[in-house]
């Protein structure tokens, strides 16, 4: 399954090498949220600092549904779920690599980001150890129930309005959790950050085993 | 003769409509079969089925004495199908797209690279991505991932759709040397002239229902017995590589 999962992710990640779909889209879209959002609550320098965990964490699930509309959209095109299907890859193995492969490309996304908010908002970095701890059970859970929900959508052809409605509602305790979190590590008080990191862990757990066990299933439903 | 196709009375419904609703069909191990019928009659659905894609709703179906009922995944890996559109990723490059498939189908890539090369998607044209190639040019990497991929049933729908004459020749090189390597082919065609020079046994389909066998076989004499002049086609049009073409030695 882990071969498997290597050959999707790496198949999935040499498609935004060749498209840069990624940085040319995704990333700028991700900014232009941040500057908006700047826009929109620079006047009370008060309100932005104490939002920006929120605003970043937004901006991440945002961009997490345009990944997650490209990871699938690539899948949805005419005859490759049939030859998808055709192949030996083991289920699970495929939704690890699309799974990984989103991952990777908003771990990135998340560091530029970060960029972004020290940047643009006036953000002082601290606890870096819980900002970490937290980016990244944040995004394996982000990008394990983005899989798990995007695979449903591969055959609809209103996958991309449904997409977001199916998964930014799940996604709503993950945003929760690394807001506090990253609250937490922002304010120098990481102890109080660390139960919210776990619970991320927990989710990225149980959306990493639901789609191991189900991908297969879905993908047939699809 | 060992069976590799056997439905009877099969039904298969696509969205609530009932795309098969009583086939009756038989291959036997290197026979060449083409299913000939009308838009709609049901040649692809047939093919999907037989590769395990659609589910069998009643009915017998068994393909490669696997019961498709309960055990459709299982066929697919021994399976190989040609589709409309060729299954392929347009932005990855056409070395990119065989390099995965063959890898995610358990084929060495020296096998892939053998495909690619015997349909001369070679050089520049393996570093070009799918979505910058003509039609034809997209059939030949489909056929070459179908090719290295070492299929036991070979599917293909519309094989011939979108080849230049030469392209043509070499499928249907490709196709007779699978036969001979001991696959057994099944292709849903309009094209009879083709169909005919291939020698393939006709099955009719119309309406979703099998309408029966017209045409030669070329896996059978008159006795119902293999008949290796036909099924090998004549000595001179063929090369010393042509024997076997490329993944498809060892097959089956």
């Amino acid at each position: 399954m882990l071969r498997d999962a290597v050959l999707v992710a790496g198949k999935d990640l040499r498609l935004e090498v060749r498209t840069r779909v990624g940085l040319g889209q995704v990333l700028p879209f991700a900014v232009l949220v941040l500057v908006l959002f700047g826009f929109a609550l620079d006047p009370d320098r008060g309100i932005l600092d104490a939002a920006t965990p929120g605003l970043f964490w937004v901006t991440v699930l945002f961009s997490a549904v345009l990944a997650v509309q490209r990871a699938f959209a690539v899948e949805s095109a005419e005859g490759v779920r049939d030859a998808l299907r055709l192949t030996s890859l083991a289920p699970g193995g495929v939704f690890l690599g699309k799974a990984a492969a989103i991952a990777v490309q908003l771990l990135v996304l998340e560091v530029a980001l970060g960029v972004g908010v020290v940047v643009l908002y006036g953000a002082d970095p601290a606890g870096w150890a819980l900002l970490v701890g937290t980016a990244v059970p944040a995004t394996a859970g982000i990008a394990a129930a983005g899989s798990l929900y995007g695979v449903l959508a591969v055959g609809l052809r209103v996958r991309e309005t449904l997409v977001p409605l199916l998964l930014l509602p799940v996604l709503a305790p993950v945003l929760l959790a690394s807001t506090r979190a990253f609250e937490a590590a922002l304010d120098g008080s990481p102890a109080d950050g660390w139960p919210w990191a776990g619970l991320l862990a927990l989710f990225a757990v149980v959306y990493l085993g639901c789609g191991i066990g189900l991908y297969g299933t879905l993908l047939e439903e699809s | 003769m060992a069976s590799v196709i056997h439905f009877r009375d099969v039904v298969a419904v696509l969205g609530g409509f009932p795309a098969l609703a009583g086939v009756d069909l038989d291959v036997d191990a290197g026979e060449l079969v083409a299913l000939a019928g009308p838009n709609g009659a049901g040649k692809t659905t047939v093919l999907r089925v037989c590769a395990g894609l659609v589910p069998v709703v009643s009915g017998t179906a068994e393909v490669l004495g696997f019961n498709l009922t309960s055990q459709g995944r299982q066929v697919r890996s021994r399976v190989g199908l040609l589709g409309p559109s060729g299954g392929l990723y347009e932005d990855l490059t056409v070395a990119d797209n065989l390099r995965f498939f063959g890898r995610a189908s358990g084929v060495d890539d020296v096998d892939t690279t053998a495909a690619a090369r015997r349909f001369g998607l070679t050089g520049r044209l393996s570093t070009t991505r799918v979505a910058q190639l003509s039609t034809g040019q997209r059939r030949r990497v489909a056929l070459a991932a179908l090719v290295a991929r070492r299929a036991e049933l070979w599917l293909l729908d519309e094989p011939h759709a979108g080849l230049d004459a030469a392209g043509r020749d070499l499928l249907d090189e490709v196709i007779v040397g699978a036969c001979a390597a001991g696959a057994t082919v099944v292709l849903a065609s309009h094209e009879l002239d083709r169909t005919e020079a291939l020698r393939c046994r006709h099955v009719n389909l119309a309406g979703g229902t099998t309408g029966g066998a017209t045409g030669p076989s070329q896996a059978r004499d008159p006795d119902g017995e293999r008949d290796p002049e036909g099924e090998r086609g004549p000595e001179s049009e063929r090369g010393p590589d042509q024997e076997r073409g490329p993944g498809v030695h060892g097959a089956a």
